[in-house]
């Protein structure tokens, strides 16, 4: 069962592997900590997108609100054939193809991002004006523990309640490391999943890692009739790699060449 | 002038089905109605400026024209990282409407005065910056935003009592087009080049220099991006003279725009004053025209300027 999750996402944390080697760059750990999540999205057919049109008005659009890890989208698009795979080589690079941040540039990216807290209030934006417009595709937006210590987003969290955004679903990879540390010792999310319901979310608190936990709740969208649908899912940064897994490093580590081949064996998955 | 833009603004959405006004809990008086003929296009998020940004961003994406609105800093600086990277970046089709230019809002103090956002909105690429100056102009302005440029726009707008500037009957014999300056007064011997309301006061200074016989000319600076080069380089080359003046703060406004366009044409033969308020914050507590005056903006402070650089 879930064999295709299993092998989807295995390959989209190599090629993450692949990329942060290239370019010499940082955010593997937030990259792998989503990478199944990523797998069920769009591995299974829950975020609607043509790689052969993906301007398509009725696509769903799913934004990656945290920003830095660009790269586990990357991998996923080029994987389902947004793009040729060879454009990973350039990643980071000078004169490259896909930047260190999500960027819109690249084909299958709906949005760029990068300073966290901007995601979910476009998608809010998003999925007014869908709804207004009597469209049945989703707004889905993925963000980070980071991401929910901005404002802004509980901005957005206060207002889509209110609105009934059916239409949206917010998805947090929840590893519980931010940049200088756990969250829990910096700013607690607590009973995360109870505070968003209390301004009028329908929500669920699975296992991020779980193929069978991710595919039912996608199944279920919306979780309840006439309210956004929040989804945070317990993930572990780094996750796959044992060297890189719940650490605070592995927001900042460079990967060294026997690294990156010590990961994907691990992984065991061919190493790009 | 807020008024003229809201009249405005509502004759254009009854004819353009797209256009959303996004709030942030600002314009009552004004707003209601646009939210009475278009519930369905109006939004009021709450005192949300961030959220009312990136609302409005992720609205225009979907193919529709969003407004913010709000006064002073509040649709400006308070939320201009999502202007810069939501709408801006996105080059997403969002009027930002900043009502109370200036000290507008004299009396209230810092926190509503709006006298760094021409630099700071200007310093964004795509986006256009528009200070209207009276309501013949605020109401051409707002039609051309809407009308005939897809994209941002920062519509520095004034608040309420502007007196007439232009030489007009109605907004459409200005022949107002995004980046091209307007005369309004003819003039060989200097020029005055001005933004927004604070321009009557220049425009009185001009007529009492043509008592004394200095003929001066009058250029209403209604866009600052993209600015218009070439009433500049005329203006340079025809009477070798420029003042600007604005209710702005001197660093990086409209007196900032013009020197950048006379040294980037080599006119550095021109002889040129700023007017503007100094780089303080304006703590004084008084009305616009008493701050204005405080800090040497109204028309006899500009008429001895005309007259030195005359000499």
């Amino acid at each position: 069962m879930y064999e295709q999750y299993k092998d989807l996402a295995k390959r989209i944390r190599r090629n993450c592997l692949h990329m942060v080697y290239v370019g010499q760059s940082g955010h593997i750990g937030s990259m792998l900590s989503a990478a199944d999540i990523m797998a069920v999205l769009y591995g299974g057919g829950f975020v609607k997108i043509d790689p052969k049109n993906p301007k398509d008005p009725n696509r769903d659009r799913f934004i990656l609100s945290k920003g830095h890890a660009g790269a586990v989208v990357y991998a996923t698009l080029c994987e389902l054939g947004f793009f040729p795979k060879d454009w990973m080589d350039t990643y980071y690079c000078d004169n490259g193809k896909l930047m260190g941040h999500i960027s819109h540039y690249v084909p299958g990216v709906e949005y760029s991002t990068g300073s966290l807290g901007h995601g979910l209030n476009v998608c809010v934006g998003m999925a007014l004006a869908a709804k207004e417009a009597g469209k049945q595709h989703r707004v889905y937006c993925m963000m980070s523990d980071g991401d929910c210590n901005e404002g802004s987003t509980w901005e957005a969290i206060m207002f889509a309640g209110q609105h009934h955004l059916e239409n949206l679903v917010a998805i947090v990879d929840y590893n519980r490391i931010q940049a200088l540390g756990f969250s829990k010792d910096i700013c607690d999310l607590g009973d995360f999943a109870n505070k968003v319901a209390m301004f009028g979310w329908a929500t669920k608190t699975v296992d991020g890692h779980d193929f069978m936990d991710l595919e039912n709740t996608f199944k279920a969208l919306p979780l309840e009739p006439g309210k956004p649908t929040f989804i945070v899912c317990n993930t572990i940064k780094g996750k796959g790699v044992s060297f890189l897994e719940n650490t605070v490093a592995s927001h900042y580590w460079h990967l060294t060449a026997e690294q990156k081949t010590e990961a994907c064996k691990e992984l065991g998955v061919e190493e790009l | 002038m807020r008024t003229i833009f809201n009249k405005a603004l509502l004759e254009i959405a009854e004819k353009d089905p797209r256009i959303h006004m996004v709030l942030a809990d600002i314009g009552y008086g004004e707003i209601e109605g646009f939210a009475k003929a278009f519930p369905e296009r109006y939004y009021n998020c709450g005192v949300m400026e961030q959220h009312m940004t990136g609302v409005a961003c992720g609205i225009a994406m979907e193919g529709n024209v969003a407004v913010t609105y709000s006064i002073a800093n509040f649709p400006t600086l308070r939320c201009l990282e999502q202007i810069r990277n939501d709408v801006c970046y996105h080059n997403a089709n969002v009027k930002i409407v900043n009502i109370g230019g200036g000290v507008s809002y004299g009396p209230l103090g810092v926190s509503h005065h709006s006298t760094e956002d021409i630099a700071i909105l200007r310093a964004l690429p795509n986006m256009v910056v528009v200070v209207p100056c009276d309501n013949f102009e605020a109401e051409a302005a707002t039609h051309a935003i809407f009308e005939d440029y897809e994209g941002p726009v920062f519509y520095r707008c004034g608040y309420k009592n502007e007196k007439d500037i232009h030489h007009v009957d109605n907004y459409k014999q200005l022949n107002f087009q995004l980046g091209k300056a307007i005369t309004v007064e003819e003039g060989d011997d200097c020029t005055i080049i001005f933004c927004g309301p604070i321009g009557f006061e220049a425009q009185k200074a001009v007529l009492a220099a043509r008592e004394k016989g200095i003929n001066c000319r009058l250029i209403s600076m209604h866009t600052i991006k993209p600015i218009d080069r070439e009433a500049i380089v005329k203006a340079a080359k025809e009477t070798g003279k420029i003042i600007t003046v604005e209710e702005h703060n001197l660093s990086g406004g409209l007196g900032s725009a013009v020197a950048e366009v006379l040294a980037d044409e080599g006119c550095l033969n021109v002889k040129m004053k700023r007017m503007a308020l100094p780089d303080v914050n304006v703590h004084e507590v008084g009305s616009q025209q008493w701050l204005r005056e405080y800090y040497h903006l109204t028309a006899p402070f500009i008429e001895e300027e005309i007259c030195n650089i005359c000499k």
